[in-house]
This record gives structure tokens, C-alpha cells and sequence, in this order.
């Protein structure tokens, strides 16, 4: 109990340090922000405009305080361009993101660790060269070329999925799924051959222990071996891998977003890049980032359930 | 210490000459030849882009639109008459200068801020809680926030690539470091009053090289691909230099009419991220067999 309280505190520095960060990109950039945000053919007026609407015009250290305690109170500041309230444009966002996300997980997981398992067990054979050989692909094509490729082999090619756009799920799962399929597909690549990759190594490691030649003497068989026994055990880096890759994904949905013509947070980011609406980027960043520590924070837990050997 | 190393090797065989071991080991590893010579060519055909049947990459011809590929436009036309083929080729410089910059920065900073962080406690904690609230945030994010602040140009595009990476650097040679400064020979330098400096650079800094090197051809491979992500969003380099990154970004509109305008140049960014990544594998299985299992 003592460690969930210290693990729980340790988010505290970190997600400050995001906090000083994302304050700092804005204040400590070289020129004015506010001439950078306004554009090239701002007058002095709009200038002045933008700076007394992000409270420039205050000490640097009250600018400070102010704007983390409206953070604490969940304001994320006023978009620049809209002038709507930046958490309810993200909150507007949110779901095809998240739908995004946790079928790109799904799809990652549910075939990167068997397939990982599976090059462990015949490791150095044809099946675990492919394997590792696939992993190095999925690590270097880039997502938007995989996307493109996709949409050009089962959307335009063979017609079976639409090319681009969301379904929301409140229209049904199925038309939901069928509009996701093909971005989850091509953003869980690379996320697949990196728990692949990590699979493998750790199976691989867990299969030369004592009580892999136990269970194999006690004449289990090999699936049983390889899932009840070696995956259990080589659990702990994997889970891991897939809290850190978060921050991966998420850089790869907003990515994945434009491809495919998603209205999501990935969408609503690029849109503010090209209008210079700082205040959605610093809370898309805000927001993101506290996904990870929260996600990675919720891993850290769990696993002091699954596996009472940690304990810190 | 190095007479027993040396002795050993004497007892395990004859010693080959250093180019033998080089072909003996490109021999053993196919994959990595194969990248240090795909490198190779897209250095070459990037630095010998005005050569190799280009013409420029930036000029307007309206008379070509979307030309498919030909044998006059090698990899078709865009949607202002560009050929792709030179844009291309020309696009590539800025790939490979960025992976190259961004590996060479993002470790000699990270370097430096690892071997005090390993080695001086008082800076460690705080050193530490900077690098883990940078690596929560999303690198692609992080940059896109970095650029957006500033004029689209290389130098602000290689600052905001880097920033992200160096969080990773300092990790893992922080953790070497840790692992070295407990060493007798550390301590004995202690011992005779070497001062904290010297002994970081004498005798840890080596011992983090070759871990370094490897994550550095990965650090590369991840700017390559950076780069490509950013100005395919729109936040890269200026339009006016190509990038394999805003090549395919102009050829979105056009995409289901001109698919050659994304297929050439994902093409060659797939390839050359993948000759790194292989080069880096390689050298990981080489020179660091220790992390070549946990990964």
C-alpha cells in the first residue's frame, strides 16, 4: 500500500514538469509569441489583441500561477481561433480518437504477442526470421505510406471498406468498426512488430529457466508450456513496453487522423498547427501527456496485483 | 586487464587481419551489408542529385499536370507539373541531413546530461524528473509544438526533433553510468584524487560508447521518419524545399488520380529508415550482445 502511494505521488513531478514545459514553449521562445501567433499580416492592434487575451501583458511568474490553476480547475484556456473553451473542442474530439486508439491496441496486442511467442519457440527457424524480419518492416515504413497503401488495396482496389471519414459508434458498432478497420490497421504496425520484437526477447529468456524444463518433462504440451508458463512470466516487459509505446501511438494517431480524414484530437491538432492556435496545441500536449502518466500509472498497479514478487 | 583480453583471443584462434573480420562479419550478416549499401546509394544519388537526369525540382510546368509515370517524368508529375522523380531525389538531402544531425546532437547533449545525472546524486533527481516529463509528452506533439513557435527552416526542424530524443539518451547512459562508477577502478581513481571530470570523461564515457552508437543509427532512423511525419502534417520544412515528407503531403488531394505522387517517395523513405534500422540491428547484435537480448 505504501508503494501505490508513493507511485501515485510520483506523477506529481512529472506531469508538472509537462506543465512548466508546455508553459515555457509559449513564453520563452524567441520573439514575441504573440506576433508569431498572429501571422504575417497582423497589425500592431491584433498583436496587442493576442497579448491581452493570453495575458502577456503580466509578470512571467503570475502568468504562471493563474494559468495552473486553471488548469487544476480543468480550463485548458480559449482557442485563439475559435474562441470556444479548449477542453470542450477536445472533449468534441475525443471519441473517434479513443475508438482509434483501443482498437489499434486491440488489433497490436491480440497479434503481436502470439506471434512473438511463437518466434521465441522456433527461435532461429524460417518462422522466427520472418517474424523479426516483419518487425524491422513494421518499424521503418512509415504510417502514412502503410495507410495509403491500405486504402489503396482494400477501399479503392477491392471496395471492401470505405476510403476515409468516421462513423460515429452511435450510429452502430459495426458501421463504426468498418470505418476504423483501416486506420487501426495501419497505425498498429508498427506497434505490433514493436510487442513483437519485445515478446520474443523475453519469452525467449523466460524458455531457458528450470521450470520450462519441468513442465516440458512433465510432458505438458508445448502451447501450454509456451502460454500457461513462459508468457506469464515474461508478462512484466511486455506490459511495459505497451505503456511506453503509448506516447508512439498517440504521435501516430495524430498522423493516422489526416490520412484517413478522421475528426479526432490528431485532426483538431494539425488544423490548430496551420492556424496557429497555440492554446489546442498546448492542451492537446496537457492532455496526451497526462493520458500516458495515467495509463502507465494504472499498468504500475496492476502489476503489483499479477505479480506479488514487486514490490518497491 | 587488456593483456589477459588480448591472450584470450590468441587462444581462441588465429588472429585475422581487420578487413578479413569486417567481410567475415558482413558475411554473417547479410542484413547489414545490405543497409550500409542502400545507405550508401541514397547518399549518393541525394549528394549527385543535379547529375542523375533531374532538372528542378521547384519549377512550375503547368503543361505537365499529373503526369503519370513516363519515360520523359520517371515518377510522374504533381499537381503544379513538378517532376517527382527530381523532387525525389533532391528531397532525400534533407532526410538524410536531419537523421544525421538529430543522431549527432540528440547523443553528444544527451551524453553530456547522462554522465552527470549517473554520476553527481544532487543532480540526478532533478535531471531525472525533467527527462521523465519530456518523455511523457508525444515526440511528433513535442516537435509540432517546437515548430509552430518558430519560422519553418531545417534549423528549427532539427531543434525540435532532437529535443525529444534526448530524454532516451540520457536513460541509457545513465543506467551504464551506474553501473560503472560502482567499479574498482572508479573507485581507485577516486582514491588518488582524480577529479570528477576527468574521471567521467577518462573512464566512463568509453565504457557508454557503443551502447551509444547503436541507439544513435535508431535515434537517426526515428528523426528520418520524424521529419517525414511533419511535413507530411504540414508543419516541415518550407514548401519551396522538397522533403519526401511534403512531396507525399501535396500528393493527398491527388491521391486516388496520381497515386505515383506518395508511392515514389514513401518508397524511398521506407527504404532508407529501413537500411538504417538494419545497420543499427546489426551493430546492436556486434557491440552490445548484453542489450541485443533484452530488445
Amino acid at each position: 500500500m505504501h508503494y501505490l502511494i508513493r507511485r501515485v505521488l510520483a506523477t506529481i513531478p512529472v506531469m508538472g514538469v509537462v506543465a512548466i514545459f508546455v508553459f515555457a514553449l509559449l513564453h520563452l521562445s524567441p520573439g514575441d509569441p504573440a506576433a508569431v501567433i498572429a501571422g504575417d499580416f497582423a497589425t500592431a492592434e491584433d498583436i496587442a489583441r493576442i497579448h491581452k487575451q493570453l495575458g502577456l501583458d503580466r509578470p512571467l511568474h503570475l502568468q504562471f500561477v493563474s494559468w495552473v490553476s486553471q488548469l487544476l480547475r480543468g480550463d485548458l484556456g480559449t482557442s485563439i481561433f475559435s474562441h470556444l473553451p479548449v477542453a470542450r473542442l477536445i472533449g468534441q474530439r475525443v471519441e473517434p480518437t479513443v475508438a482509434l486508439s483501443i482498437t489499434t491496441l486491440i488489433i497490436a496486442v491480440t497479434l503481436g504477442v502470439p506471434i512473438g511467442v511463437l518466434a521465441a519457440w522456433r527461435s532461429g527457424a524460417w518462422i522466427d526470421r520472418l517474424v523479426m524480419g516483419f518487425a524491422v518492416f513494421g518499424f521503418s515504413i512509415p504510417i502514412f505510406v502503410v495507410g495509403y497503401l491500405l486504402i489503396y488495396l482494400f477501399a479503392i482496389q477491392l471496395g471492401w471498406l470505405p476510403v476515409q471519414g468516421y462513423v460515429s459508434i452511435d450510429e452502430g458498432l459495426w458501421p463504426c468498426l468498418r470505418s476504423i478497420l483501416l486506420p487501426s490497421g495501419a497505425l498498429s504496425t508498427f506497434y505490433m512488430a514493436l510487442i513483437a520484437r519485445i515478446t520474443r526477447a523475453s519469452v525467449l529468456e523466460v524458455l531457458g529457466e528450470d521450470y520450462i524444463r519441468t513442465a516440458k518433462a512433465k510432458g505438458l504440451a508445448a502451447i501450454n508450456v509456451l502460454f500457461g508458463h513462459a508468457l506469464k512470466n515474461a508478462a512484466v516487459p511486455i506490459v511495459t513496453i505497451i505503456g511506453i509505446g503509448l506516447t508512439l501511438l498517440i504521435g501516430g494517431v495524430v498522423i493516422t487522423e489526416s490520412v484517413f480524414a478522421i475528426p479526432g484530437v490528431g485532426r483538431l491538432t494539425v488544423d490548430a498547427i496551420l492556424r496557429r492556435d497555440y492554446p489546442i496545441i498546448q492542451g492537446v500536449i496537457l492532455v496526451s501527456s497526462a493520458a500516458y502518466v495515467l495509463v502507465n500509472l494504472m499498468i504500475d498497479i496492476v502489476y503489483t496485483f499479477l505479480d506479488p514478487r514487486i514490490r518497491y | 586487464m587488456t593483456s589477459i583480453a588480448r591472450s584470450d583471443t590468441l587462444l581462441a584462434g588465429p588472429v585475422r587481419p581487420k578487413q578479413s573480420a569486417t567481410m567475415y562479419f558482413m558475411r554473417r550478416n547479410p542484413a547489414v551489408a545490405i543497409g550500409i549499401a542502400l545507405i550508401l546509394t541514397m547518399t549518393l544519388l541525394t549528394s549527385f542529385a543535379p547529375y542523375l537526369n533531374t532538372v528542378d525540382p521547384i519549377k512550375f510546368n503547368p503543361v505537365y499536370r499529373l503526369k503519370p509515370p513516363s519515360e520523359k517524368f520517371w515518377f510522374g508529375t504533381d499537381s503544379f507539373g513538378r517532376d517527382v522523380y527530381s523532387r525525389t531525389i533532391y528531397g532525400g538531402r534533407i532526410s538524410l541531413i536531419v537523421g544525421l544531425s538529430v543522431a549527432v546532437f540528440s547523443t553528444s547533449i544527451g551524453l553530456m546530461i547522462g554522465l552527470v545525472a549517473g554520476y553527481i546524486r544532487a543532480a540526478d533527481a532533478i535531471l531525472m524528473r525533467i527527462m521523465d516529463g519530456l518523455m511523457a509528452i508525444p515526440s511528433i506533439l513535442l516537435a509540432i509544438a517546437l515548430i509552430s513557435l518558430t519560422k519553418a527552416s531545417v534549423q528549427s526542424i532539427l531543434i525540435a526533433i532532437t529535443i525529444p530524443e534526448i530524454p532516451r539518451v540520457v536513460r541509457l547512459v545513465r543506467a551504464v553510468v551506474l553501473t560503472i562508477r560502482e567499479q574498482p577502478y572508479v573507485e581507485a581513481a577516486t582514491a588518488m584524487g582524480t577529479s570528477v571530470p576527468k574521471i567521467l570523461v577518462r573512464h566512463i564515457l568509453p565504457n557508454t560508447l557503443a551502447p551509444l552508437i547503436v541507439q544513435a543509427t535508431f535515434i537517426c532512423a526515428a528523426a528520418v521518419l520524424i521529419e517525414a511525419a511533419l511535413g507530411f502534417l504540414g508543419a516541415g520544412t518550407p514548401p519551396e524545399i522538397p522533403s519526401w515528407g511534403n512531396i507525399i503531403a501535396e500528393g493527398r488531394t491527388y491521391f486516388q488520380i496520381g497515386p505515383w505522387m506518395i508511392l515514389f517517395p514513401g518508397l524511398f523513405l521506407a527504404t532508407t529508415v529501413l537500411a538504417i534500422n538494419l545497420v543499427g540491428d546489426g551493430l546492436r547484435d556486434l557491440l552490445d550482445p548484453r542489450i541485443a537480448r533484452r530488445m
